[in-house]
């Protein structure tokens, strides 16, 4: 009888492991398509960016990027299953191939792009790495903060942009470092450290979760380029690679010629050439990455343009109310630059 | 004789009314000079201990019970500025917040689910551990064949583990059938009516019928993603995972490791020393982000699967030495009468030996399982949401953001994991002064 | 008289012996199997993914900083010394909690037993609430303990001998060693192999006469007077850098982070729960009759503790006081959730998110926490050896 349990519950176990299997060949988007959700590795709670309710609901910029996605291949914005990934598991779970598209604030730095069997495709977020003291410190500039004592997030840029901007300017400091962003902000409020860094947004988000919000101020000085992009597998899937580029592309080329979720329908009968192109009426472009020619018209009606999507989710219209600036489009003196869609 | 029957007058002849010992040696007076304040030193550690408890008992009620608040829907309830007095523990957060501390965010209409497989812990619960429930095998079956696979269909859903629900329910049917065939063509006449066998076919149609109504009547379970797992269900789910497979994996090395079989013996030994040779944090490391390496690419084990087979393994290695130390209490004289009965290998160890060891093993094994319990905790290093993550994740939600929130989640974890692994011990106790008092007879 | 040759294939069948050889010979096919299917997916999976595979990142720039190192780290230095950093930590951390975990759970565990009602109560409690609640837990309740009473560096408290204490972590003078000071630690070196030289001539002076001498308060003396007079000799060439607060810190002395002292209460406190219990198992495991013998030989309460019950304790407790210490060496890698740069904070946190080499560094990390536990548990096996009770 031992045995055949034994048996039973090897064969439980075995089973458990091949749900979370479906045999699959080929490109990534063959293998989307079939499995008929896109899994999207996302962070595991960044306001803004992405991060889920107490339903499990996803929302943020990150977020909408992969279910912008989804709405280009499967006209639904809801066939994303999002992953939450901690800082170490990110690249080893886009490796292994458990997501598809990560999509959660991971800097675009070049070692992460040849030597992970990763590769970045397009910057969603300009940001920098910025300071967040106690304005009862008095310190009013990061070049200031000789002797502080400064908690950051282990294994991110971060950590590697601190140490560099103290040595450059000759600083000395202590750096206290924690394993989640949680644990950081909770010491840098428990007065464990003078400064709290990390990518400006970021310090956003993490400051509206302090008990006193308006205790603490950010210091002027951004000390670093995060470009914060999509990445996908550096397996020479181009097809997926170019998806993943071109709807992040679509969404600032959508914001650019006005079109907008608000009046997609108008736009669909615009004479606008490049609006045609964009909207698929005119010219079969959407071929060329395997999908539909209405690829982009459905990540507009569904999850609308780079605009929109920012200020529903860092924007004006969120507790976060971080500014376009950098963010804003080439045209508008930013650095959010789409080519043309032709 | 005579010399007592005429006693002289002034031999008592009744005895006296007994006095009262003296206070010295009786009453409370008597019971505190000799336990606490018997010598200098005594003295100085009561009033040291006293001391200790007098500034800590009144401020932990005062913050925790008298100035505590109650009830609320946000941070408004709990901040001492707004609420006008002094404010200790904010339990309106965790009554706020107790359902996500329960299940995560699995899915709302979902949850009766989960409930069900918490109905279905707690009877196995009842059922292995409380020795007056009878058919004790026919619980380890439930505990270790049906249970799992059944949790599995309920919490996952979807339409394959509905299948493979009714398959396991259909062959352990099966099984059962002809096993009392056997039972039957050996002379046992009632054998597919004897008790045990009308609760075991009892138990198995109303799973086979269930899984048929899922199947047929229900439709679908819809598939809940073991991302949106989490809370109580979590901890849980690791903990029982944990158990269940580590305690036929765990006899399984243990016999091993005292096998005569040099290379059996060595692949145990080797096993059960590296496992209890590393930290919990490793394997729960190992099985994230190596684990996916391991096998092929296409299998990409699910994320809650990952720390279950790493918490399993970890497990089994523990509970291999705590059956292994029931194995080397049976006398030797078990083994030779086994043998001398002509009993092979298979046969002297679950009919004599291991029914003998494991009852002996069971305070050992239940404080295996009060360590696993604590462990779970550890997933949360790796990102998994289990009771304790979901907890710490609450406090950054601004709503309910005042400076005793933090305080206020930590003591009900504490309370809630004390309250656990205090229970198991003292069971574990009971049993052990059980199993004392039949060995002095 | 022959037995009859047993014939045909159940014979073979039913031998054990052959039996045992067929079990093992399967054993070790599943094993290579897996095995090989193993090594064939890395490396499938590591060339389909292109990620190098190597320990050839061990000498690259690691550019990050630690705060806690016991050797001169810097972010120009190579991940394989931050890596030693985690590794020293590690060991610091439990080294220096074994020892107080020992001294407290012998504490506790005697109290557990002590005629005073409140204090053996209290013990219990104690043991109770720490054998039952995650480490984890107590772990962020210690941090949250040390940080939360302590005043900002502004408002440090100021402790005798010229310590700082903040939420900062404790400023202890650093010693300055002049020319000369080798001479002290010379003298401190030789007054260690001189007690010990005493410590053993004693027992065999004991052994041969009965007679017993004072090695107690001859080894103190020596390894505080030898020092004191070279001290004194080369004219004091000792001086201490005092901490004071400058700019938004304290400046000079040596730094205990509040990490650290976190850790090391957690680890200590959780640990000595344990030991209690192993103590108090030991103590009740001497036979009262032992008691009485000591006793009925004139024997004082010191000396019965200390030559009858606490040898014959010990055989009963090292062993399970083993599993402990190794315990508390691996739970110190708990360290990950109060940011104290251990072993795995350090190396399996930082390094392997810097670098993505899963399979090495897990690899080595584990390799690194086993070769600490065997080497322990080999130690302690002579020990006991030693110590186990020797039968003519």
């Amino acid at each position: 009888m031992k045995s055949i349990m034994t048996g039973l519950v090897a064969g439980a176990a075995l089973a458990l492991t091949v749900t979370a299997a479906s045999a699959q060949q080929g490109s990534t988007l063959a293998q989307v398509k079939q499995r008929g959700v896109l899994n999207c590795g996302a962070n595991t709670g960044l306001a803004g960016f992405g991060v889920p309710d107490a339903q499990g609901n996803w929302s943020g910029l990150d977020v909408d990027y992969c279910r912008a996605v989804a709405a280009a291949i499967f006209d639904d914005p809801t066939k994303v299953r999002f992953v939450p990934l901690t800082a170490q598991a990110r690249f080893t779970a886009l490796q292994s191939g458990e997501v598809d598209i990560l999509v959660r604030n991971s800097t675009w730095t070049m070692t992460r792009d040849t030597t992970l069997g990763i590769t970045f495709v397009a910057t969603n977020y300009y940001d920098g790495q910025g300071f967040m003291v106690r304005k009862s410190l008095g310190v009013t500039s990061a070049l200031k903060l000789e002797g502080a004592q400064v908690c950051t997030q282990q294994g991110t840029t971060t950590e590697l942009n601190l140490a560099d901007f103290f040595r450059k300017n000759n600083l000395k400091y202590t750096p206290v470092t924690f394993a989640t962003a949680d644990e950081t902000r909770s010491a840098y409020e428990a007065g464990r450290c003078d400064a709290f860094t990390t990518d400006a947004s970021g310090l956003y988000s993490e400051r509206l979760k302090l008990s006193k919000v308006d205790d603490h101020i950010i210091l002027p000085e951004v000390i670093s380029k995060e470009p914060l992009a999509s990445a996908v597998r550096a397996n020479g899937d181009t097809q997926w690679a170019n998806i993943v580029k071109w709807t992040h592309y679509a969404m600032l080329n959508a914001e650019e010629l006005g079109v907008s979720r608000a009046n997609i329908a108008q736009s669909m009968q615009s004479t606008n050439p490049e609006i045609r192109r964009l909207l698929g009426v005119e010219a079969k472009l959407g071929e060329g990455l395997g999908l539909t020619n209405d690829w982009a018209a459905r990540i507009i009606r569904h999850v609308g343009n780079y605009s929109e999507s920012f200020e529903r989710n860092i924007g004006a219209g969120s507790p976060l109310k971080i500014s376009r600036s950098v963010n804003a489009l080439w045209s508008n003196g930013g650095l959010q630059y789409a080519p043309p869609i032709r | 004789m005579n010399v007592i029957a005429n006693a002289s007058a002034y031999v008592q002849a009744t005895a006296l009314p007994q006095l009262p010992a003296p206070s010295s040696t009786k009453g409370p007076v008597h019971w505190v000079r000799q336990n606490l304040f018997s010598s200098p030193l005594n003295t100085i550690l009561t009033l040291l201990a006293l001391y200790v408890i007098a500034t800590t008992i009144p401020a932990l009620i005062k913050f925790y019970i008298v100035d505590a608040v109650w009830t609320g829907a946000n941070r408004d309830a709990c901040l001492s500025e707004k609420v006008g007095r002094q404010v200790g523990a904010c339990w309106a957060f965790v009554a706020d917040r107790y359902q996500y501390f329960i299940y995560g965010s699995y899915t709302q209409a979902e949850r009766w689910r989960v409930n069900l497989v918490f109905v279905g812990v707690a009877i196995s619960m009842v059922w292995l551990l409380w020795d007056r429930v009878p058919f004790k095998a026919l619980g380890m079956m439930f505990v270790f064949g049906v249970l799992p696979i059944a949790a599995w269909m309920l919490l996952y859903g979807g339409a394959r583990s509905e299948f493979w629900f009714l398959v396991v329910s259909a062959g352990l049917i099966a099984w059962s059938i002809w096993g009392d065939y056997s039972a039957l063509k050996m002379g046992e006449a009632n054998a597919f009516t004897r008790p045990e066998s009308l609760v075991r076919y009892g138990m198995l149609g109303a799973m086979l019928l269930f899984g048929l109504y899922v199947q047929f009547g229900a439709g679908e379970l819809p598939i809940v993603e073991t991302g949106l797992w989490g809370g109580v269900l979590v901890t849980m789910l690791i903990a029982s995972a944990g158990i269940v497979f580590s305690l036929p994996f765990g006899i399984a090395l243990a016999l091993g490791r005292r096998s005569k079989l040099p290379i059996i013996k060595m692949f145990s030994v080797i096993f059960i020393e590296f496992v209890r040779g590393v930290p919990l944090i490793t394997v729960l490391f190992m099985a994230n982000v190596m684990l996916p390496l391991f096998v092929p690419q296409e299998w990409s084990p699910d994320r809650l699967l990952r720390p279950l087979i790493g918490v399993a393994l970890f497990a089994s290695a523990y509970m291999a030495e705590v059956v292994r130390g029931g194995l080397q209490a049976i006398p030797k004289g078990q083994y030779e009468g086994a043998m001398s009965l002509g009993l092979g290998y298979g046969k002297m160890m679950r009919f004599i030996v291991l029914p003998q060891a494991l009852r002996i093993v069971i305070p050992g094994i239940v404080n295996t399982f009060i360590g696993l319990f604590k462990d779970t905790t550890l997933v949360t290093i790796i990102g998994l949401f289990d009771f304790m993550k979901t907890i710490e994740a609450s406090f950054a939600d601004p709503s309910w953001a005042t400076p005793t929130t933090r305080s206020t989640g930590y003591a009900f974890a504490a309370i809630f994991y004390f309250l656990c692994c205090w229970g198991m011990s003292r069971y574990s106790i009971s049993v052990e002064q059980k199993l004392a008092a039949g060995q002095k007879r | 008289m022959q037995p009859a040759p047993e014939t045909g294939k159940a014979s073979l069948l039913y031998d054990p012996k052959i039996r045992g050889y067929v079990y093992q010979a399967l054993l070790i096919g599943i094993v290579i199997y897996f095995g090989y299917q193993m090594v064939s997916n890395v490396s499938e999976n590591l060339a389909r993914q292109r990620i190098p595979f190597g320990l050839d990142f061990w000498d690259s720039q690691a550019g990050f900083d630690i705060n806690q190192a016991l050797f001169p780290y810097t972010a120009q230095s190579t991940y394989g010394e931050a890596f030693w950093v985690g590794l020293l930590n590690t060991l610091l951390v439990a080294a220096i909690g074994i020892v107080f975990a020992t001294i407290l759970g012998f504490l506790v565990g005697i109290a557990r037993l002590s005629k005073n009602w409140i204090v053996a109560k209290a013990a219990m409690v104690y043991v109770e609430v720490i054998r039952n609640l995650p480490l984890l837990l107590q772990l962020l309740f210690w941090y949250k303990a040390v940080l939360e009473p302590l005043p900002r560096p502004r408002e440090s408290i100021s402790l005798v001998g010229g310590a700082l204490l903040n939420n900062r972590g404790l400023y202890v003078p650093e010693p300055v060693f002049g020319p000369g000071a080798g001479l002290i630690g010379a003298a401190f070196l030789l007054a260690v192999f001189g007690s010990i030289a005493f410590y053993m001539w004693a027992k065999q002076q004991q052994a041969a006469t009965g007679r017993i001498y004072p090695i107690g308060l001859v080894s103190l003396g020596a390894l505080v007077g030898l020092p004191l007079v070279a001290f004194l000799a080369t004219g004091g060439p000792i001086s201490f850098n005092y901490p004071a607060l400058g700019g938004l810190n304290v400046r000079g002395g040596i730094t205990v982070y509040p990490e650290f002292i976190a850790l090391l209460l957690g680890l200590t406190t959780y640990t000595a729960g344990f030991i209690a219990e192993v103590v108090r198992a030991g103590i009740l495991a001497v036979s009262k009759g032992q008691w009485e013998a000591a006793d009925s030989l004139g024997l004082p309460y010191g000396r019965t503790l200390n030559n009858v019950v606490v040898p014959q304790a010990l055989r009963v407790i090292i062993p399970p006081l083993t599993s402990n210490y190794l315990n508390l060496t691996k739970n110190s890698s708990l360290a990950v959730v109060i940011g104290y740069p251990d072993l795995a904070q350090v190396f399996l946190g930082t390094v392997l998110n810097q670098t993505g080499r899963a399979i090495e560094i897990v690899g080595i990390t584990m390799g690194v926490y086993l070769t600490i536990s065997l080497l322990t548990s080999a130690f302690m096996n002579y020990y006991n050896k030693r110590m186990a009770l020797v039968e003519r």
